[in-house]
């Protein structure tokens, strides 16, 4: 069988019958997009996939599959961001089949024309998909790079004396970011004790005590002196019964007792003032 | 092969290293120091090391080797204005530098040094 001649036949057959077949798809999608795209949006979208398919059947084209590939890429992406589902997303190219079978059913003749669209459509829906992840997988990226960004701040407590509130699960990408801001500060600031706080950090197991080892010992380099503090009671409990060693670095249970070792280490004191 | 000055201010000896470090000028160093201490008894050493970018494994062990050096004369040694990219490099060496006292600068090192002597 000649591929070409049939793609051609099939694409003169979908030119014919163009307007019925695109109506049934855009009927297809509407009902899969559960009303988060209009019909009208959703139709004028397709009559531009449809005559790009049906220039790219054709062969007459050169650009056309270029183009049309170009163009589901586009929708792919669009929706990946909208939030579309994978399979909401594939549906939209997939219901193409459907939408022209229902018509091929009553002409027998274009049987084996239609399985060489069927394969031309099956191409497209996996390049969808694909981008679709891709698209997916961007946004992911984007989104922790952001938060990396964010999860990040120092802040100075008093003079001299800055602090590091960490939340979230201290892996070594953001160990790294943390300990060049930290020092950073440190010497821009001239600051000479840094308090990091760990009330946020959920499970303190021995890599997170590693990455915490690590920051203390690169601020020593640098001359000044870390106070590790929020220390939970159950975190407590992991640190002791995994065995890490905090050597001689200071640990407080809350911030508010780590700004008071500070102050007291370098001579300042914070007083009630007396009554009014 | 370039030579680091040392400065002796009242009974501290100072160094600034202005070059990029070699090997043989940290061991000229190291020798010069020594002798520097041996003649003076000074009991302090800075060693301020803000224009160095770059540290090495080898570099790290002669900055400890002369802490140790200097606490052989009674001298305590304050290495001041270490760059944050030098601090995380030796950290992930494994460097910890016991036996040098850090300061962020000249300024802070000298005040540790007042307070310890």
């Amino acid at each position: 069988m000649d591929v070409d001649s049939s793609q051609g036949r099939m694409a003169a057959y979908m030119r014919d019958h163009q307007d019925k077949v695109v109506s049934r798809w855009t009927e297809l999608v509407v009902a899969s997009v559960r009303g988060r795209s209009s019909a009208v949006e959703v139709r004028r979208e397709l009559e531009d996939l449809y005559s790009l398919t049906i220039r790219a059947m054709s062969g007459a084209d050169e650009q056309a599959s270029g183009e049309l590939r170009a163009a589901l890429t586009e929708l792919s992406r669009s929706r990946a961001r909208n939030g579309f589902t994978p399979s909401e997303t594939a549906v939209a190219v997939f219901s193409l089949k459907d939408a022209v079978y229902e018509l091929v059913a009553d002409t027998a003749e274009l049987g084996p024309d239609f399985l060489a669209f069927s394969r031309l459509v099956d191409g497209l829906g996996l390049h969808t998909f694909e981008t679709y992840a891709a698209a997916r997988e961007q946004i992911i990226a984007d989104q922790a790079l952001s938060m990396l960004e964010l999860s990040t701040p120092v802040v100075r407590l008093w003079d001299g004396i800055i602090a590091v509130p960490l939340v979230g699960t201290l892996d070594s990408a953001r160990t790294q970011v943390v300990m060049e801001k930290l020092l950073e500060t440190l010497v821009a600031t001239g600051a000479d004790h840094a308090v990091l706080d760990i009330t946020g950090v959920p499970t303190v197991d021995t890599e997170v005590a590693q990455h915490l080892l690590k920051t203390v010992n690169a601020a020593r380099l640098l001359g000044a002196e870390c106070i590790v503090s929020g220390i939970r009671p159950q975190v407590a409990q992991t640190i002791v019964s995994l065995g890490i060693e905090f050597g001689d670095i200071a640990t407080k249970a809350t911030l508010a007792d780590a700004l008071a070792y500070a102050l007291n280490r370098t001579g300042q004191k914070v007083t009630k003032m007396g009554p009014a | 092969m370039e030579r680091v000055p040392i400065l002796k201010i009242g009974q501290t000896l100072f160094v600034s290293i202005q070059i990029d470090l070699q090997d043989e000028s940290v061991m000229r160093l190291q020798e010069d120091l020594a002798e520097e201490l041996g003649a003076t008894g000074a009991h302090g050493v800075i060693i301020d090391i803000t224009a160095v970018e770059i540290v090495d494994s080898f570099i790290g062990r002669m900055l400890a080797t002369i802490g140790s050096i200097s606490r052989l004369f009674d001298a305590e040694t304050v290495l001041v204005g270490m760059r944050p990219a030098v601090a995380i490099t030796l950290t992930e060496l494994g460097l910890s530098l016991k036996g040098v006292r850090t300061a962020l600068n000249a300024e802070k090192g000298l005040a540790l040094l007042n307070r310890s002597t």
